[in-house]
């Protein structure tokens, strides 16, 4: 019976290892290496030789790894009018301003709808708890009327502008403000502190772990997306990078382009895809595991009230 | 500061007197301007395109013509004409979103739970593990696993099969239709472990240790009532959170049957879901006012869903 108690005490977040957790270990343990395998395959492809994606029956690992599929990657862009890295550069200059500029406007709009008393307050917030069952995808045409009458078509813009008011983003970081004491601010404003550095000084310092969060998600949400390259931009060289890597997939990778077909053109093209692919994946990856702890903080304020 | 500086010159005193004008100007109507940007995309893009789609769908619509008013024919035609509609897209849609939402988000609790009872690095580590599919988008997602299920003997999965002698020639997965839809819940629930999971996993763990103790004295006996009756109730906000994000994110990501197989239709509309339906009508037939009609019945599914989620857990808490 002592033990049993001392058991339940300890259930949740545990500071060490012990025998009672073998169970949790032996459900986490097989879908984590079931989740992680098609990420450690596309690795292990990216870096294989020609005659090793060749080989019959497949292998997972890599033999003698290379950087030949990075090589043809850069080498297949090279005939065609737009380089490679002209779609990266694309999808990098427009990420960094989409990040920079969703932070900005969310963190004052959800400092206002935070701490700011008005009539309206409470009818914004919930039409922006409404729009988070907002599904964008259901919307192309309509968005695409708005941004070819704004004259966006063709522009840099439009793969900015449709992706900056987000949602889920302002409801974090609200809920975030929400749990700063009001006092603080009060303090300030008593001393004569304008809006703007009360935010620079008081809201932003205090709440990074937010801020992870939407950069997180405003990063995700460009540099994955590929409905403005697909419907708003005519223009090949303003096209993003994962544009770029579904024209690889749409004409090497494509299932019905792999039946029967082993010339080795679409071996190389199996490599060239796993390398972009790559390309595509880290900057998720080294993003997430930089800011996760903060973004696991900033989640104990997720819940809806 | 400002004044001793400005003090010296002429010219840059105007200028500083213009900003500080300004400045107070801007401060007085502060809450105005914090918000407009925020407001004026949301209506721009989010707003105004539904209104413009519920409008469309009165409409027929074609993007070349200019649209005539055709009443309520298109969400007629789309309940009685539309075979597609009826066979196919809302059955997949049904199942679809069952298995992935609402699978899904049984799966990701207990993921979140359990991982909450165990230390933190491993749980660390496992969490971005399993976070990390949900991160990429379609695109990447049917890279991996195109590779993995191609249909020729090279693919992975068929080579695999045809070492075990489990089949004797390989399947072209991604093409059959009777595997499509089955492969589509595969990788729609391995990317599902996105936001709402993390949400879910944070509540878990901030649940009041005493919360506990006080259940176990109220007579609690096992992990299962423990669940039930301490952790559930506990986390309830950041449940309704996981809720409305598994739901939008198994709508989001319905174009993922075309991106697999590569065509749309899918093959024999085993992959049509909802929204595949309304874009293989805007971009494939142009019948834009149709495809409008489509997506608006969808946001109503997907908006009446969460609010039937919030309601259930708003009456069992």
């Amino acid at each position: 019976m002592k033990r049993h108690r001392r058991h339940f005490a300890l259930g949740i977040n545990p500071a060490r290892f012990e025998r009672s957790q073998i169970k949790f270990f032996l459900f986490l343990i097989p879908v984590t290496i079931v989740t992680g395998i098609p990420i450690v395959f596309i690795i292990f492809n990216a870096f294989k030789p020609m005659d090793e994606l060749l080989n019959y029956p497949p292998k997972f690992i890599t033999l003698r790894p290379t950087l030949e599929n990075f090589r043809n990657l850069i080498a297949t862009s090279d005939n065609k009018a737009i380089p490679m890295s002209r779609y990266l550069f694309n999808s990098i200059l427009v990420t960094v301003v989409v990040v920079v500029l969703t932070l900005l406007i969310t963190v004052m709009a959800a400092y206002c709808m935070s701490k700011k008393k008005y009539r309206l307050k409470n009818i914004l917030f919930g039409i922006n708890e409404a729009a988070l069952m907002f599904v964008s995808a259901a919307v192309a045409i309509p968005r695409y009327i708005i941004i070819n009458s704004l004259g966006l078509v063709d522009t840099m813009w439009a793969h900015i502008i449709p992706l900056l008011a987000m949602p889920v983003g302002l409801y974090l970081v609200k809920q975030f403000i929400d749990d700063l004491p009001d006092v603080m601010i009060e303090a300030a404003r008593i001393d004569g502190a304008s809006d703007f550095s009360i935010l620079r000084k008081i809201i932003i310092p205090n709440i990074k772990p937010a801020l992870a969060t939407v950069s997180i998600l405003a990063f995700q949400a460009s540099w994955n997306t590929m409905e403005a390259s697909n419907y708003y931009i005519n223009n090949e060289a303003m096209k993003s990078f994962s544009f770029y890597m579904s024209t690889l997939t749409a004409s090497s990778g494509n299932a019905n382009a792999l039946v029967g077909q082993l010339a080795g053109n679409t071996v190389a093209g199996l490599g060239i895809q796993a390398a972009a692919t790559l390309i595509m994946f880290l900057p998720n990856l080294v993003m997430f595991i930089m800011l996760q702890s903060r973004v696991m903080n900033s989640m104990s304020h997720s819940g809806m009230k | 500061m400002i004044k001793s500086s400005s003090r010296t010159r002429k010219k840059p005193n105007r200028v500083k007197h213009i900003v500080g004008v300004l400045g107070r100007h801007v401060n007085k109507h502060s809450v105005f301007y914090l918000q407009i940007p925020f407001i004026a995309l949301f209506v721009l893009f989010i707003v105004i395109p539904v209104l413009v789609a519920i409008g469309l769908s009165f409409t027929d619509f074609n993007s070349i013509q200019s649209p005539n008013w055709v009443g309520m024919d298109n969400y007629v035609n789309v309940l009685t004409n539309d075979r597609v509609f009826t066979e196919f897209a809302i059955p997949n849609t049904i199942i679809y979103s069952v298995i992935v939402g609402v699978g899904g988000y049984i799966l990701s609790f207990f993921l979140a739970w359990s991982l909450a009872q165990i230390p933190k690095i491993p749980r660390t580590i496992m969490a971005i593990i399993l976070y990390l599919p949900s991160m990429t988008g379609g695109i990447m997602i049917s890279t991996v696993w195109q590779v993995i299920f191609a249909g020729d003997k090279v693919g992975y999965l068929n080579a695999l099969l045809l070492k075990l002698d489990v089949i004797h020639s390989p399947i072209t997965w991604l093409s059959d239709s009777r595997y499509l839809m089955v492969i589509m819940l595969v990788v729609s629930l391995w990317s599902s472990m996105g936001i709402g999971f993390l949400s879910m996993l944070a509540g878990v763990l901030n649940v009041d240790k005493e919360l506990y103790e006080a259940a176990r004295i109220d007579g609690v006996k096992n992990r299962l009532q423990e669940i039930v009756y301490v952790t559930i109730p506990a986390i309830k906000p950041y449940m309704m959170f996981g809720a409305v994000m598994s739901i939008v994110n198994a709508f989001q990501n319905g174009s993922i049957g075309v991106q697999l197989s590569g065509a749309n239709p899918t093959p024999g509309y085993a992959g049509q879901l909802l929204i595949t339906h309304a874009e293989e009508h805007a971009f494939v037939r142009y019948e834009m006012g149709y495809s409008a009609a489509l997506s608006v019945l969808m946001l109503i599914i997907v908006w009446g869903v969460s609010k039937l989620s919030k309601k259930l857990f708003v009456e069992k808490g």
